[in-house]
């Protein structure tokens, strides 16, 4: 019986939120009543998980170099089993979304994605989730004899607890469905799904050649770039940064909106965000009142001076 | 090539989310259902490959007869068949779970199925389809080509993406970039008409137990007004944002 989260690496070191759910991990453990067990797959730098008060930390070493969804959500299948593991705890990355049905499937677990906080009852075991793209949460018990949770970003305080945790590392062999012909990757760059601010811009910068601006702003504030449903489809900017209902969510500490109005399907892809800055030059754009600090004024002349004024203090 | 596209019915993207019987409900009064729009670009890249190389486009909706509008909309714009499994879509299990029975009998070589859906946002059901009829599965989907009986899948990651081969059959979980915004279909009257010919199976649920249930809603707490800041008064918003939001 045990709490059994699974932290995730790309090349061989932790993703950003690791410690946030970690520490998830372990207040859960302690709710339940159980243990806590780390599980990581080719991670070198797993250790850095050993002060957050799990008892245990598996890291498998597999053959495939990248994610692989099938083999990932097999290995892990057998290791909860062999953990007797009662919750399994995954992020809200695209990888852990993509991993949790096959995972879920294999394990016959319950499952529920966008977890927003600790469980409200243990027994049943209720969470609440947010629901219809952040417009509502929905209080959902759980019923399979293990059950998976996928914690939102940015939900749990990071607190780390003097462990002694012992670190294990275990071969394991996979077979894959999917052949990897070809990956790219950016490096060393926020992503929408893990920046602490987003910097987003909509149509109100009248063109991809002002792009310039957003991306000014994002570099002094080590942000990742998003834009609006329209700004993706004229093609200013690539589908990947298209943020809202059917575009990313974006989860994030500070989302600043440019030039953006605020149209309800945009509004609800941003809304999980904790401060929500805007910048527009209409103040009757719907936005302001979803935001918690506005500026009414032109993002030609407010960003280079907010950027300047940033730059300065850094 | 033999095409199923599954298919969920959901709340326009402008509804207003209520719920009613003490929080308990979703209120449907004055709601708008449409197709997914994540099912809906993966529908619309169907049809294409219909219109292009040449296959069968059915829809499958696990649900009850409330979604058969949204049905006939999807064989208005170019699906063959229409299937819906009788039984309430409690949870992501048991739409999985029907899902998974019927391609036991009726095979396909691609299922497509949204990455979410916009009312519940579970992203669970293609992934359970995947396990439990063991086939192979591409998340967020933004490209798609098949020679033959083998797929090159592009998948989006967060910060890249990812070209994988795979042999058929395969479950995507689609959405935007399979097809354009612009791609999107609209019905037109020879399409509307042409749908009511088309057939529409209402086939009986196997047994299937839900593994989750939702006991009530809330709704966010109000958001307190925004604090304006006069726009030639940058250092106030950095303060603010340093000091009171505590984010820099």
């Amino acid at each position: 019986m045990s709490v059994l989260l699974f932290a995730e690496s790309q090349k061989g070191k932790l993703k950003k939120g690791s410690t946030e759910l970690s520490s998830y991990g372990f207040a859960l453990a302690k709710q339940q009543n159980t243990t806590f067990t780390i599980v990581t797959v080719n991670c070198e730098d797993a250790d850095q998980l050993a002060n957050y008060g799990a008892s245990k930390l598996i890291n498998l070493e597999m053959q495939t170099k990248h994610f692989e969804a099938h083999a990932y959500a097999t290995a892990l299948a057998e290791i909860a089993t062999k953990e007797e593991a009662k919750i399994i705890l995954i992020s809200s990355s695209a990888d852990a979304k993509y991993m949790g049905g096959i995972l879920a499937g294999k394990l016959q677990a319950g499952y529920v994605t966008n977890v927003v906080g600790l469980p409200v009852s243990s027994d049943p075991l209720t969470v609440k989730r947010s629901v219809f793209s952040n417009k509502a949460f929905a209080n959902t018990t759980l019923a399979g004899a293990i059950n998976i949770i996928g914690l939102s970003n940015n939900v749990h305080e990071e607190i780390s607890q003097d462990s002694s945790t012992t670190v294990e590392q275990q071969d394991v062999q996979t077979t894959s469905k999917c052949t990897q012909t070809s990956l790219e990757q950016s490096e060393g760059k926020a992503t929408i799904a893990d920046a602490d601010v987003v910097v987003s811009g909509g149509r109100g910068l009248k063109g991809p050649e002002n792009w310039g601006l957003i991306e000014d702003l994002a570099d002094v504030l080590g942000a990742a770039t998003a834009c609006s449903k329209p700004v993706s489809d004229m093609g200013w900017r690539p589908h990947s940064e298209h943020v809202g209902q059917t575009g990313k969510p974006v989860a994030t500490n500070l989302y600043i909106a440019v030039g953006i109005s605020g149209a309800i399907q945009h509004l609800a892809g941003v809304n999980a965000s904790k401060i929500k800055v805007v910048i527009n030059t209409d103040p009757e754009a719907p936005f302001f009142k979803a935001a918690d600090y506005g500026i009414v004024g032109d993002a030609f002349e407010v960003l280079p001076k907010l950027t300047e004024k940033l730059k300065a203090r850094a | 090539m033999k095409i199923l596209v599954c298919i969920s019915c959901v709340p326009d993207t402008t509804s207003k989310i209520n719920f009613k019987e003490n929080d308990t409900v979703f209120d449907d009064q004055g709601v708008q259902f449409v197709i997914n729009p994540n099912d809906e670009f993966g529908l619309t890249r169907a049809i294409w490959f219909k219109e292009k190389v040449g296959a069968s486009v059915d829809v499958l909706h696990v649900g009850q007869a409330s979604a058969e509008p949204t049905l006939r909309k999807a064989l208005a714009i170019g699906a063959d068949k229409a299937i819906r499994i009788d039984t309430p879509a409690l949870d992501a299990f048991v739409v999985a779970d029907q899902i998974s029975n019927y391609l036991q009998d009726n095979p396909y070589d691609l299922i497509i199925a949204g990455r979410e859906s916009i009312d519940y946002n579970g992203s669970m059901v293609p992934g359970l389809v995947a396990a439990k009829s063991d086939i192979a599965f591409v998340n967020t989907c933004v490209q798609l080509e098949i020679d033959g009986s083998t797929a090159t899948a592009t998948r989006e990651m967060d910060g890249g993406m990812e070209v994988l081969n795979v042999d058929l059959p395969l479950i995507i979980g689609s959405q935007k970039g399979l097809v354009e915004e612009t791609d999107l279909r609209i019905p037109n009257m020879r399409g509307i008409m042409q749908a009511r010919q088309k057939p529409l199976e209402v086939v009986t649920a196997v047994q299937s137990q839900a593994k989750s249930a939702i006991q009530n809603f809330e709704k966010p707490a109000p958001k307190a007004a925004v604090k304006l800041i006069p726009a030639d008064d940058i250092d106030q918003l950095i303060d603010l944002l340093q000091n009171e939001a505590k984010v820099l």
